[in-house]
């Protein structure tokens, strides 16, 4: 392998992506979470749902600032390692980020400064709508991005014009490609898993160290019944999102499933070492039909495997394999989660059920690794082609030397790590600290003489001080 | 419509957006750029409390400048993005420093809170730094081939462009110092006018300094001013002189302002003083939007791009402008002493 600007060009994109989807998934979920919170707050006046807000929007703040910092990187960079894609492609797609900026980043930016600063310089009204505003304006934003890079996996409604660029012939037919319905519903309910994932954990480890009972009873009620509601659905769509890709991208759908033959009866696979150079896949542990049974409804359905495609066709196997099977296990888990917990819920032991509550500690990631690792799988298996079947990502990089992508990308790395380890910090710290509350503080012997989190939380706390 | 008209009146709306923000971000860069001349934490916490709730706002001007770029001119970003690689790139880095130190900066402990003092201004300086290398690069023009870039990795790295650098630097500050006057009280109002007052006249010898290396840069521009290293042609550049006088009567006034205690027109001259150089900006460069080697309509999208998008912009524009002037009225008053975060 060797590292010229394309594979370092490839690499720094991913890596810089990869920081950045962290911080929308979180915070498109947890804009919504605030605006009902404030509503709560507004018609019921009870203090818990002030107190909540109050606490998640300062975790907000901080995830939104690491979101558009991360973000404005992404908006220079198809110019500066992606010009030929640029070029080729800005009458296309290029109309889409102008909307973006126009009808979202704005909105979010200038609200922003209302909702974190005017808690007690405006109306109450205004604070709501202004969060409200917010909110729709994440959803908004994930729309036209989604719209741009579905349209990348899924292109139509567009031609080649004289100079070789790419036109757009149907702006519509652009906008709602094929992909975007499910790829757009797959994303929205990923990020607000996402956010139910961490306020899970947030509140359960509260709960376990007996902090802001009141507040943390609630929000685990608010995420557990978020989970058990949209954990299922998430299935469902990702799987009509997987119906769409075998439909327009079979050999994504094959890598993903560790198919290389095209044949009738294709099993799912749990396990399994693909080998692209051997083209098979190693150690293969599966259910046979039920590949063929998923995507195309009938176990006796032939379905495509990659060897329809030539070798130079084919998306990198490995990777796309097992970032597609930790997401769906990531997804399963949540489900799990969510079935768990609206059965203690039933039970009236939610608020009770150690064992659950440390399960939402130790799964609070589980959104983030399950979104991660959903583009992974998504991104890779369109491979090789930056725009499917038109453009291939070989031929769409910047006529940079390999110096200066090498020299961007290490400091990407080292700046990032510094920045999101940082933020990380901050953002554990005051979840470990836990919401204010109007109850009194519970006394020190209360605390699980001897827990590991008890202590540690106590050490926190002294620190604290 | 016409193709060529589109691609004009495009050109003209991003030369706007940029120009809005280098007037927005500007001031609050330009009050990171001035951090190291506070007296203490506390009279920092009052100047990022000046700029906290529209920081976010402000940048994102420069984000409708890179996607407006890259949607209505493809091609000029295509052709742009690689040559300032470099500086694009190291502008990507401060501002990441920067604009997560607003929050940092109020969660940091003891030595935290100091590190992320030091990154907001740092990174202020060097984003502000980089555009301006940018801005110097983009003047001296860059070596294009056929729609594509073929320079080196350096190309932007001059004298020029280091001089455009500082002056950009000292602008900023100078637009930061007037913001300072106008949110401000007390003490703190007291040393911004100090500040406004040497940057005035430091801001006023970049201008003239890069002006006269601007003229240097292309014969095109030379000519376009009516100017040669030998003489001067007064037919052309009786029409253009008003800029420069402007330049030397709005660095008095801002002067003046700050004597005279005033709390608003010093950022308004500020600002109309960018406003003077942004004009002698496009008169010199006029009609690249590469210099010298595309023009708008070269680089411009389909025309069904830049229609779609103009349908966006006309309606979109005259909101986001009504917003963001109603966030600046919510947050008109002055930061008070006691400020704090959030």
């Amino acid at each position: 392998m060797e590292f010229d600007a394309l594979l370092l060009s490839r690499l720094q994109f991913a890596f810089t992506i990869g920081f950045h989807i962290i911080f929308p998934a979180f915070t498109i979920g947890l804009a919504s979470f605030l605006a009902v919170l404030e509503g709560l707050w507004l018609t019921t006046k009870k203090p818990v749902f002030r107190n909540l807000y109050l606490f998640w929007v300062k975790i907000f703040a901080l995830s939104f600032g690491m979101g558009v910092v991360s973000g404005v990187v992404m908006s220079y960079q198809f110019g500066t390692n992606w010009s030929v894609f640029s070029a080729q492609v800005g009458s296309v797609i290029g109309p889409l980020l102008g909307y973006e900026v126009l009808t979202a980043f704005f909105l979010e930016a200038s609200f922003l400064g209302i909702m974190l600063f005017g808690w007690k310089k405006v109306g109450e009204k205004l604070h709501f709508f202004s969060t409200c505003t917010v909110a729709v304006g994440t959803l908004i934003s994930a729309f036209w991005i989604l719209a741009a890079n579905s349209w990348m996996q899924t292109p139509q409604g567009f031609a080649h014009a004289a100079d070789g660029t790419m036109i757009a012939t149907d702006f519509a037919q652009v906008i709602f490609n094929p992909s975007l319905p499910s790829r757009f519903a797959h994303m929205v309910l990923a990020a607000f898993l996402t956010t139910a994932m961490v306020v899970a954990g947030a509140s359960a480890f509260a709960l376990l160290t007996k902090k802001a009972i009141a507040e943390s009873r609630t929000a685990l009620r608010m995420s557990v019944l978020m989970m058990a509601l949209v954990a299922p659905l998430q299935v469902v769509v990702g799987h009509e999102s997987g119906v769409v890709a075998h439909e327009y991208q079979p050999a994504k759908v094959a890598a993903m499933e560790g198919w290389w033959e095209t044949k009738a009866q294709q099993p799912t696979l749990l396990f399994g070492w693909p080998d692209q150079d051997a083209e098979t896949t190693h150690a293969a542990i599966g259910i046979p039909g039920m590949g063929s049974w998923i995507v195309a409804g009938d176990a006796d359905a032939v379905v495509k495997g990659l060897d329809a495609f030539a070798p130079e066709d084919r998306p990198p196997v490995w990777i796309t394999f097992w970032a597609f099977r930790v997401m769906v296990g990531m997804g399963f888990l949540m489900v799990g989660l969510g079935l768990w917990g609206a059965a203690v819920w039933l039970l009236k032991r939610l608020d009770t059920a150690t064992l659950y509550h440390r399960a939402l500690v130790l799964a609070a990631p589980a959104g983030f690794i399950a979104v991660l690792a959903g583009w992974i799988s998504a991104e890779v298996g369109r491979q090789p082609w930056v725009v499917y079947g038109v453009l291939r990502t070989a031929d769409a990089v910047s006529p940079v030397p390999a110096g200066s992508v090498a020299t961007s990308l290490i400091f990407f790395m080292v700046v990032y790590a510094i920045v999101f380890s940082a933020g990380a910090l901050y953002i554990l710290r005051l979840i470990s600290k836990g919401p204010d509350t109007d109850e009194d503080p519970p006394k020190q012997t209360s605390e699980p003489p001897g827990s590991p989190l008890g202590t540690g939380v106590k050490s926190a706390a002294t620190k604290e001080g | 419509m016409l193709g060529s008209d589109l691609a004009t009146i495009w050109a003209f709306l991003i030369a706007t957006a940029v120009f809005l923000y280098a007037a927005l971000d500007g001031f609050d860069l330009g009050v990171g750029i001035l951090f190291p001349f506070a007296k203490d934490r506390h009279e920092r916490d009052q100047m990022q409390a000046a700029i906290a709730p529209v920081w976010d706002g402000n940048e994102t001007w420069l984000v409708l400048g890179g996607g407006g770029l890259f949607a209505a001119f493809p091609k000029a970003y295509g052709a742009l993005m690689p040559a300032f690689y470099l500086p694009i790139f190291l502008m990507l880095l401060a501002l990441i420093f920067r604009g997560v130190a607003f929050e940092f900066r109020h969660h940091g402990r003891k030595s935290g809170k100091k590190w992320w003092t030091v990154a907001f201004s740092a990174g202020s300086i060097v984003a502000a730094a980089a555009q301006g290398m940018v801005l110097g690069a983009f003047i001296q023009g860059v070596n294009v081939v056929d729609g594509e870039f073929v320079g080196g990795p350096l190309d932007w790295l001059t004298p020029f462009t280091l001089l455009v650098s500082a002056a950009l630097v000292a602008g900023y500050a100078l637009l930061g110092a007037a913001w300072l006057v106008y949110k401000t009280q007390g003490e703190l109002f007291e040393r911004a006018r100090a500040w406004v007052k040497q940057l005035a006249l430091i801001v006023a010898l970049a201008m003239g300094a890069v002006s006269l290396g601007t003229l240097g840069v292309d014969p095109r521009v030379t000519y376009r001013w009516g100017l040669t290293m030998t003489s001067i042609d007064w037919g052309t550049f009786i029409y253009v002189a008003p800029l420069p006088i402007a330049a030397g009567t709005l660095c008095f006034l801002l002067w003046r302002g700050a004597d005279l205690r005033q709390h608003l027109q010093p950022y308004l001259y500020s600002v109309l003083l960018f406003l003077v150089g942004y004009i002698g900006l496009a008169i010199s460069l006029w009609p690249y939007i590469v210099p010298f080697a595309m023009t708008p309509a070269e680089a411009a999208a389909a025309d069904n791009a830049l229609a779609l998008l103009l349908w966006g912009a006309i309606p979109m524009l005259p909101i986001i402008l009504g917003y963001t002037a109603y966030v600046y009225w919510l947050f008109r008053a002055k930061v008070s002493d006691e400020a704090t975060y959030h």
